[in-house]
């Protein structure tokens, strides 16, 4: 029961917000709204027992690479101008929402206040037990892909620099 | 329980979500915001998976997943950035130099 209301709620949400992410025209809007998804995917990860990813969808998703999107989407100032009435909908819709959430999961702990806690290594997706495929079954598989983070941070830096303007220059003749 | 079926639903529907900007989207970045979108959906698959067949290996394929989203979200990015200098735009309609 608890597991299906976790889910509905954590799945709506993610849902709702991927579509948000293709009604907003605002790339940073869709930037947030996708933190919002993979936030969402990172309790999913959790429901399923898989620990390890869990933490590394919050700490390398939702932190890393969208640090990445949103840093990108300042630096070029993109979007189209328009302004913002969000704030509006914000008070009208997400305060007695969030009330409403906190108070239904208010709700439920009370409800089913016989679910005892579960503690950090009770789930089977431990990285005590992702340590040992991830060192010595996917050992190939693992080095090759920071050979390839490496080749990705040379490839980044080659083509994000500004130090080669003549050729940029000479490529813009159109 | 949750079935897996409820996963792989959600999951599929992640998937659509961003199979439908990629192909509706004019920026850019939010293309590239979809093909996350999407590589998210398939490692739910991966994970619900991974819990119903009792198999870490699903969960070590989302980890691989996650370090190719990674450095494909790096070097695009990169890739942005350059485009923007030369080109002066992210809308992909205006990004048609190898068109005929």
């Amino acid at each position: 029961m608890l597991h299906w209301v976790i889910f509905l709620v954590f799945g709506a949400i993610s849902v709702a917000a991927s579509i948000n992410l293709l009604a907003q025209r605002h790339p940073i809007d869709s930037a947030l709204s996708l933190i919002a998804v993979l936030a969402s995917l990172a309790v999913e990860y959790l429901l399923l027992g898989a620990e390890f990813v869990a933490a590394v969808q919050v700490i390398v998703y939702a932190g890393a690479i969208m640090v990445l999107f949103v840093f990108t989407i300042m630096l070029l100032n993109a979007g189209e101008e328009e302004r913002t009435r969000g704030s509006r909908v914000a008070l009208l819709f997400g305060v007695p929402g969030m009330l409403v959430g906190s108070i239904l999961i208010t709700w439920i702990l009370l409800r089913y206040s016989d679910t005892q806690a579960v503690s950090v290594g009770a789930l089977p997706g431990t990285p005590t037990a992702i340590a040992p495929l991830l060192f010595h079954d996917f050992l190939l598989p693992f080095e090759v892909t920071s050979v390839l983070i490496l080749i990705a941070i040379m490839g980044a830096v080659v083509l994000a620099s500004r130090e080669t303007l003549p050729p940029a220059k000479e490529g813009r003749q159109r | 329980m949750v079935p897996l079926s409820a996963y792989l639903l959600l999951s599929g529907i992640l998937f659509a979500c961003g199979v439908t900007g990629f192909l509706i989207k004019r920026n850019v970045i939010t293309i590239f915001m979809s093909i996350e979108l999407m590589l998210n959906g398939v490692n739910l698959s991966f994970v619900a998976f991974a819990a119903h067949w009792q198999a870490l290996s699903g969960q070590v394929f989302v980890f691989f997943v996650m370090v190719v989203a990674a450095a494909e979200a790096s070097v695009g990015l990169a890739i942005i950035i350059a485009v923007y200098r030369t080109r002066e735009t992210l809308n992909v309609d205006q990004v048609n130099l190898l068109k005929l």
